[in-house]
């Protein structure tokens, strides 16, 4: 499995610093948390390495591949997929097709062969479904499987987002603040989810997250930012010690 | 029809080994998975059981032992079930809802040596109780979601490897297994049923062979079934109405049973197979009812104006049907056009077009909706029974349905009315007793007649009317007797009302506390513009309180009985929940912890004086946490003259 490494990452826009010299290292197999403020630089951050942003200096690389220069699509084809912040589902398709189409970097028949739907095209389709299915089953949506999804429960669409993220089959997983308004039980379904993730699907996580009983549970290692840069790293333990990351959070005395 | 009467002295695993020789092919199960439905034949289902049963044995499961199970419907169910069967040993099975604490104390109290669990959820509660079950000696899961922390312990067993450590034996020496099923006698016992305890914990109603095949057979001696039938198990299987299903019915006829893909779909995958006939609590019927009500209301308008007008004709040829009488031609066309129109496709949306018979048990069910059903052309028949002699042994007749009464006795079902007016009943359904509850169990069956412990009669048509519990008729202080149950169930006969709590014990008038239906009511209030939060606030709507005071005037209207009418009622801020404790699992009251529980409020209806009081809320969320509010609920006084 291949690490995620960032090295002296700077993002400015103009005059503004997002993000200034930015060391990171993201180990395979475990969960990753980054913490801070509003406005740190979080998901600047996630922007970069999935590829929304591009690095102004420094260099982001996912085993030996080098992200800097990468679109987002090339990246979601090295195994790095994102569940936003802000759901970013079709809210007017079924909770299926939304899924389904999250699999169209795997379809691989033509536009004559799709018109003739035999052979080939419907062995793939099929494929796709059984991995949709898997998915469905792992993250427990089968009640939900034919719904709208704009007409379902915030904290399902929630558990949909990172659904859809699974579906691409990814080998890293992004999730950006994927508890923002649940509610405590909603919280712990999405924890278990998470741990799952991990464990069972082998899946290495990078999380942005405000609830910070959360990430101090379950993270194995947390980054700190503020004002665009990193005050701290290390584990849960060790970040909640560091007196630079009591002072981000509390503030002086 | 064929006569089946020589199954009788076959024990369940051999009643499977001759299903498999008569249709070794044909589907028995069914279940939904990743979004497909998944046949297992007979010959397979008879496999799994061999692989189950020899795995079970060479761990020491053995003759009489016990294995319970809690698990979510699924075929392992079964197919455990019935390989505990095999070697002798007794299943059990026990409601999901159960809690650690609780779920020790039976363990402990019934002697079980193996638990079958479908996932992580119920695993972890045996975890929590580990020290305090010595007895249990492995653990069996069917879904390896979240277990891998368990993996190294082998205290748990995965459903996968038991089979493997049968399968083994299985190919080499199938005469090992044939040996253990025909060692079985008919007569055995192969099931302890728990009985829904009003109070104190469950007891183990000891079942045999013979009293789940005879009730299978001979209920489809009253209404048939084809091979061909589709049946979708979604009842707990610790109820006895699974039971009687899956292992009577099933077994008898050769129907296939079908699993839904979770809890939460089983109304959609209902939809898909189309079941032929169909058994729940009255719950269940009034959900999907409230869910048509739902529809229509949500239709179109011209939709709603066929509604309207053929539901009047549909009710009106029900009572005909009901009866088995001859409709008048006219009325014939006018049903006959509103089925086609408007019911076959409505009920198709639902998946109940195919259903020929759906029976409701457990509890009363309003005579409107028996109307309902037989208007939209669903044929639901009341039946009566009790764990005790394995569910159904009273039923109504095609063409013979009358909602006040709970049918005639199945064949071979012999029925008495005790001196103290209580229903006795005799058939080779019978349990033997209680696990290890001599005295209970002498209770139970003196005499040589089960005792119901319901008050009843047999009105002049043969029908069996049952009144209530005995113990739980009430009398007012003027000394009138009068069913709370019964006084409830009236009420609750408004769609707008979920719950109701009938006082009046040694009091001078009956008073209520009323739940309102959250579903319907909140549907009622949007309408309307009403707004609400919580179901708290919108409990304590005064434009809600209007509505159910109109509900209450329908009801005082409509009661055969002075002494009947509602003096005083409140409406409740919270739901009556199982996991609060104010529900027994099949969902009936548990009127003394309601009592206590209650008892401010209870205080205010009998103080006539009282039009409002502060209360406090006690709350207790899933996680263990509890939070108290303060609440100021409303006591309202019915009008003397109506």
């Amino acid at each position: 499995m291949s690490n995620l490494r960032i090295s002296d990452v700077t993002l400015s826009f103009g005059g503004l610093k997002a993000l200034s010299d930015v060391n990171m290292t993201v180990e395979p197999g475990l969960i990753t948390s980054v913490i801070g403020p509003n406005g740190a630089g979080k998901t600047s951050m996630l922007n970069c390495i999935s590829g929304f942003y591009h690095p102004t200096s420094g260099e982001i690389t996912f085993g030996d591949h080098n992200l800097n220069k990468a679109s987002p699509h090339q990246i979601s084809n090295l195994g790095i997929a994102r569940a936003f912040q802000n759901i970013e589902l079709f809210s007017g398709m079924t909770v299926l097709d939304n899924l389904l189409l999250a699999r169209h970097q795997n379809l691989n028949y033509n536009f004559f062969r799709a018109l003739i739907y035999f052979g080939k095209t419907s062995r793939v389709e099929a494929k796709n479904r059984a991995y949709v299915e898997d998915v469905i089953d792992f993250m427990e949506l089968e009640p939900y499987r034919k719904s709208l999804v704009g007409s379902l429960a915030y904290g399902i669409q929630k558990r949909i987002e990172v659904a859809r993220a699974l579906t691409l089959g990814p080998k890293l997983l992004l999730l950006d603040e994927p508890m923002a308004g649940m509610n405590v039980e909603e919280k712990e379904d999405m924890v278990r989810f998470i741990m799952d993730i991990l464990k069972e699907r082998h899946i290495t996580v990078i999380l942005v997250e405000h609830d910070l009983g959360v990430v101090m549970d379950i993270s194995d290692q947390v980054f700190v930012f503020d004002f665009g840069e990193l005050i701290g790293s290390g584990t849960p333990e060790e970040v909640a010690k560091n007196p630079k990351v009591v002072e981000a959070y509390i503030g002086e005395e | 029809m064929e006569n089946k009467d020589h199954l009788i002295d076959l024990t369940i695993p051999q009643l499977l080994r001759w299903r498999v020789k008569e249709s070794p092919d044909k589907v028995a199960l069914r279940e939904k998975d990743f979004g497909c439905w998944n046949n297992i034949t007979w010959r397979e289902y008879y496999e799994f059981v061999a692989k189950t049963a020899l795995g079970l044995k060479k761990f020491g499961l053995k003759k009489d032992d016990k294995l319970a199970l809690i698990c979510d419907n699924i075929p392992e169910m079964l197919i455990v079930s019935i390989g505990t069967h095999a070697i002798g040993a007794l299943s059990m099975g026990m409601y999901q809802s159960t809690l650690p604490d609780e779920i020790a104390q039976i363990i402990d109290s019934l002697d079980v040596s193996v638990v079958f669990c479908d996932d992580q959820e119920q695993v972890d509660k045996l975890v929590e109780v580990r020290d305090r079950i010595p007895g249990v000696k492995k653990v069996l899961y069917e879904d390896p979601r979240g277990m891998r922390d368990y993996r190294n312990d082998d205290w748990f067993m995965f459903i996968e490897d038991l089979y493997a450590l049968g399968e083994v034996e299985f190919k080499d020496h199938p005469e090992h297994f044939e040996a253990l099923v025909d060692a079985g006698q008919s007569e055995d016992a192969c099931h302890l049923c728990l009985t829904s305890g009003t109070t104190g914990l469950p007891k183990g109603t000891v079942l045999s062979h013979r009293n789940y095949i005879n009730m299978g057979i001979q209920i489809t001696k009253v209404d048939p079934l084809e091979e061909s039938d589709e049946y979708v198990s979604f009842l707990p299987f610790a109820w006895i109405g699974e039971q009687m299903n899956s292992f009577g019915v099933a077994m008898a006829t050769g129907i296939t049973i079908n699993f839904p893909e979770s809890v939460e779909t089983a109304m959609s995958d209902l939809k898909e197979i189309g079941p032929h006939f169909m058994f729940g609590a009255p719950r269940i019927y009034e959900t999907i009812r409230s869910n048509i009500w739902l529809k229509i209301d949500e239709s179109y308008w011209l939709n709603r104006r066929f509604y309207e007008y053929f539901i009047k004709i549909g009710e009106k040829a029900a009572k005909y049907r009901m009866a088995g009488k001859k409709m008048p031609l006219w009325l014939r066309i006018r049903a006959w056009l509103g089925s086609r129109l408007v019911f076959s496709p409505l009920i198709n949306q639902i998946g109940l077009l195919r259903l020929r018979r759906a029976y409701t048990g457990g509890a009363a069910l309003g005579p409107d909706l028996f109307t309902f059903y037989q208007a939209l052309g669903v044929n639901l028949k009341q039946i009566y029974g009790q764990t005790e002699i394995v569910g159904i042994a009273y039923m109504h007749r095609d063409g013979d349905v009358r909602p006040d009464t709970v049918g005639k006795p199945l064949p071979e079902t012999e029925c008495k009315i005790s001196e103290e007016g209580e229903i006795l009943s005799r058939s080779p359904s019978v349990t033997r007793g209680y696990y290890k509850q001599p005295e209970k169990t002498e209770e139970l069956l003196e005499g040589g007649w089960l005792h119901s412990g319901d008050a009843g009669y047999i009105d002049e048509n043969g029908h069996l009317v049952v009144i209530d519990r005995l113990a739980d008729v009430m009398h007012n202080r003027q000394g009138e007797m009068f069913s709370p149950q019964f006084l409830e169930n009236k009420l609750k006969f408004s769609p707008y009302i979920k719950e109701v709590i009938i006082f009046g014990n040694k009091q001078d008038f009956i008073a209520a506390l009323i739940n309102v239906d959250p579903v319907v009511v909140g549907k009622w209030a949007e309408d309307r513009g009403v707004s609400y939060t919580t179901f708290m606030d919108l409990s304590q709507n005064p434009e809600v309180a209007g509505l159910v005071h109109q509900q209450v005037i329908d009801y005082n209207k409509n009661v055969e009985k002075e002494h009947f009418r509602i003096r005083r009622f409140a409406i409740l801020y919270k739901m009556l929940d199982v996991d609060d404790g104010e529900l027994t699992k099949t969902g009936k009251l548990r009127r003394k912890f309601l009592l206590e529980k209650y008892q401010p409020l209870y205080d205010g209806l009998y103080d006539e004086n009282v039009s409002k009081k502060e209360v406090e809320a006690f709350f207790q969320y899933q996680d263990g946490q509890t939070t108290t509010m303060k609440t100021n609920l409303s006591f309202y006084t019915m009008e003397e003259s109506i």
